[in-house]
C-alpha cells in the first residue's frame, strides 16, 4: 500500500510530514500526539505536519513508523466547541457581501452558520487558522494590509477565517469583533482551563451574533 | 528586595533562559538565549549548575549596560567580548567576580561579537510566562525588555561558583548546513551556490534571523507561494529577493519562504554572534 504521506528531512532532529489539505494535517498532528510521538514540537499547517526536536535516529525512526500507522481521512469533530459572541459590524462586510453575491444579512447568516475548526495556529501567539468555508466563499486578502487591526477583530483570508488575539497589523478582510480572550498565557492549560490560546488546533468554533 | 537595578542601556538587552520550546503549535517562538554555549558557561561560572536552563540571565546585544545591586552576588560575563569594571574597577571577561551590594557594574560595548551574557548567581527571578523567563522579541511573550528603570529581582544562590570553567570550543570555518526540505524549489545546484557564495551578515539581522546579502541571489525555479508550514531553529529560508534569512531563536513558527537548507545546532552559536559586515560562509556535511 502507498503510504499516506511523504516524509522530509529537516536537519537531523525535524521532519515534515506532507499530506493533502489542513483537515488532514489537524487529523494526523493529533492522532501523532496521542500516540505520544516523541517530538518537542508537532506543528500541523496548510498541509504539512512537522515534527522538530526529536533526540536522535532512533525517534526519527518512531516518527517513520507511527506516521505510517496512521489513516487519512478520518475527519476530526470531535474537540470542544468554543462559541464566540461576535458584533457583525466589520469595515469589510459590504465588500465580502459584494464578493459573496449576497448581503449584510446574508454574510452574517452563512459566517454564523458554519461551524469551523481550528486547523492550526501561526502569524500570532494564539491566532488560530479556522477551517469550514466552502472554497467558493474563499476572498482575497487586502492589497494594502491596515498598520493596526485590534485585537477580537474577525476576519476572512482565502477560506480561512480567523480571529486576532492582540492588535496587530493584518491583511484580513473583517467581518466584525468578538470580546472573548483568545490569548492569556496566564492560562495554564491545566485541568478544566484551556490553556493560552482559546482556538488550540483541533477545537471547533461557532461564531453567534450578538 | 534582592534586586538589580538597571541604569543605563546602550541596546538590546533582554532576559533569556533555555527558551519556551512546546509551544509552536499555538504559535508561541521558542526564544531563549541565541548563542546556548556561551549562556551555559555564564552559568556554571557563577554556581548556577543545578538548573541552568530554567535560571535567567541578560543577554546584551552591542552595546553595553549599566546597573546597581542591592544584595552581594557573584557574577560572570561570557560571550562578545567587553570590559567588565565594578565601581570603576577593571574586572575579567569569563570569570566569577564578585559584585558588592551597592557597587556599579558596567559592561562596555562589545568589541568582538554581538551577544554577551551577564549571569548572576541564583538567577534573575523574573515572572515566568508559558514556563520561561524569556523575552521573544517577535510577538513579546515573556518579560518586558530590560531598560533604564528596570529592577530585576534575583533568586538565591544554590551553589559556589566555579573559578576554572573554559567556554566550549568554537569550531572555526563555514556554517554546515545539510539540504532543507524545499531543496527542490531552487535550481538543482542552489546548495552548491550557497556554499560557494561570500555572504556578508545585514544590518537588519536580528533574534529572528541572521539576515544574508551578496552579489548573486539564489533563484527560485518553482514559481508561486508555499503553503506556510512549521519552520526549525537554523533553517535557511530564502525569500523571493534571494537572500538567506538562517532563523533563530524567536523566528515565526510557520513560514511560507522555502527552506533550502538547515544550519547544524552546534554552529548556531556562532549565528548569534557574527557582526553586520562579518562575512559568512557554508559548507554541506554529507
Amino acid at each position: 500500500m502507498r503510504p499516506a504521506t511523504t516524509l522530509l528531512p529537516v536537519g537531523p532532529t525535524a521532519l515534515l510530514a506532507e499530506v493533502a489539505d489542513a483537515g488532514q494535517a489537524l487529523s494526523l498532528a493529533l492522532f501523532a500526539r496521542a500516540a505520544a510521538v516523541p517530538a518537542v514540537e508537532v506543528v500541523p499547517a496548510a498541509t504539512t505536519v512537522l515534527f522538530d526536536g526529536l533526540a536522535g535516529p532512533e525517534d526519527v525512526a518512531a516518527v517513520h513508523r507511527l506516521v505510517a500507522l496512521w489513516t487519512p481521512g478520518a475527519p476530526v469533530a470531535d474537540g470542544d466547541l468554543v462559541e464566540l459572541p461576535t458584533t457583525y459590524d466589520g469595515a469589510d462586510l459590504d465588500d465580502v457581501a459584494e464578493r459573496w453575491g449576497t448581503d449584510r444579512d446574508g454574510v452574517v447568516a452563512r459566517h454564523a452558520g458554519t461551524t469551523f475548526v481550528s486547523a492550526f495556529c501561526g502569524f500570532a501567539p494564539g491566532f488560530a487558522y479556522l477551517d469550514g468555508l466552502a472554497a467558493d466563499l474563499a476572498v482575497p486578502r487586502l492589497d494594502t494590509p491596515r498598520t493596526r487591526v485590534p485585537a477580537g477583530s474577525v476576519g476572512l483570508a482565502g477560506a480561512w477565517c480567523g480571529v486576532y488575539p492582540t492588535g496587530s497589523p493584518g491583511g484580513w478582510r473583517l467581518l466584525g469583533r468578538t470580546d472573548a480572550v483568545l490569548w492569556d498565557p496566564a492560562r495554564s492549560g491545566g485541568r478544566g482551563d484551556r490553556g493560552p490560546a482559546l482556538l488550540a488546533p483541533g477545537t471547533r468554533v461557532r461564531f453567534v451574533p450578538a | 528586595m534582592r534586586a538589580w537595578e538597571v541604569l543605563d542601556v546602550g541596546g538590546l538587552v533582554t532576559v533569556q533562559d533555555a527558551g519556551r520550546p512546546g509551544l509552536a503549535h499555538l504559535g508561541v517562538p521558542r526564544a531563549g538565549w541565541l548563542d546556548a554555549p556561551a549562556a551555559r558557561h555564564a552559568h556554571r561560572l557563577v554556581g548556577n549548575d543545578d538548573r541552568p536552563a530554567t535560571r535567567a540571565l541578560l543577554e546584551v546585544t552591542l552595546g553595553g549596560l549599566r546597573l546597581r545591586s542591592t544584595a552581594s552576588r557573584w557574577v560572570a560575563v561570557t560571550g562578545a567580548a567587553c570590559t567588565v569594571s565594578v565601581d570603576g574597577a577593571a574586572r575579567a571577561h569569563g570569570r566569577p567576580e564578585w559584585l558588592p551590594a551597592g557597587a556599579e557594574l558596567r559592561l562596555g560595548p562589545a568589541t568582538t561579537g554581538v551577544r554577551s551574557y551577564l549571569a548572576v548567581a541564583g538567577g534573575l527571578d523574573v515572572e515566568p510566562v508559558l514556563g520561561s523567563r524569556s523575552t521573544d522579541t517577535l510577538a513579546w511573550v515573556g518579560p518586558p525588555l530590560v531598560t533604564a528603570g528596570t529592577v530585576l529581582a534575583l533568586g538565591e544562590p544554590a551553589g559556589p561558583p566555579v573559578p576554572v570553567d573554559v567556554p566550549a570550543v568554537v569550531r572555526p570555518g563555514p556554517l554546515r548546513v545539510r539540504p532543507g526540505p524545499r531543496a527542490d524549489w531552487f535550481a538543482a545546484d542552489a546548495l552548491d551556490r550557497l556554499c560557494a557564495t561570500s555572504y556578508v551578515a545585514a544590518p537588519a539581522s536580528d533574534r529572528v534571523g541572521l539576515r544574508l546579502a551578496a552579489d548573486s541571489a539564489l533563484e527560485r525555479v518553482r514559481p508561486g507561494e508555499l503553503a506556510s508550514e512549521g519552520m526549525v531553529l537554523g533553517a535557511v529560508q530564502v525569500p523571493p529577493d534571494g537572500r538567506p534569512v538562517v532563523l533563530l531563536a524567536d523566528h515565526p513558527t510557520t513560514g511560507g519562504y522555502p527552506v533550502l537548507a538547515v544550519v547544524e545546532r552546534d554552529d548556531l552559536a556562532r549565528c548569534a554572534q557574527v557582526r553586520p559586515g562579518g562575512a559568512v560562509r557554508f559548507v554541506r556535511v554529507p
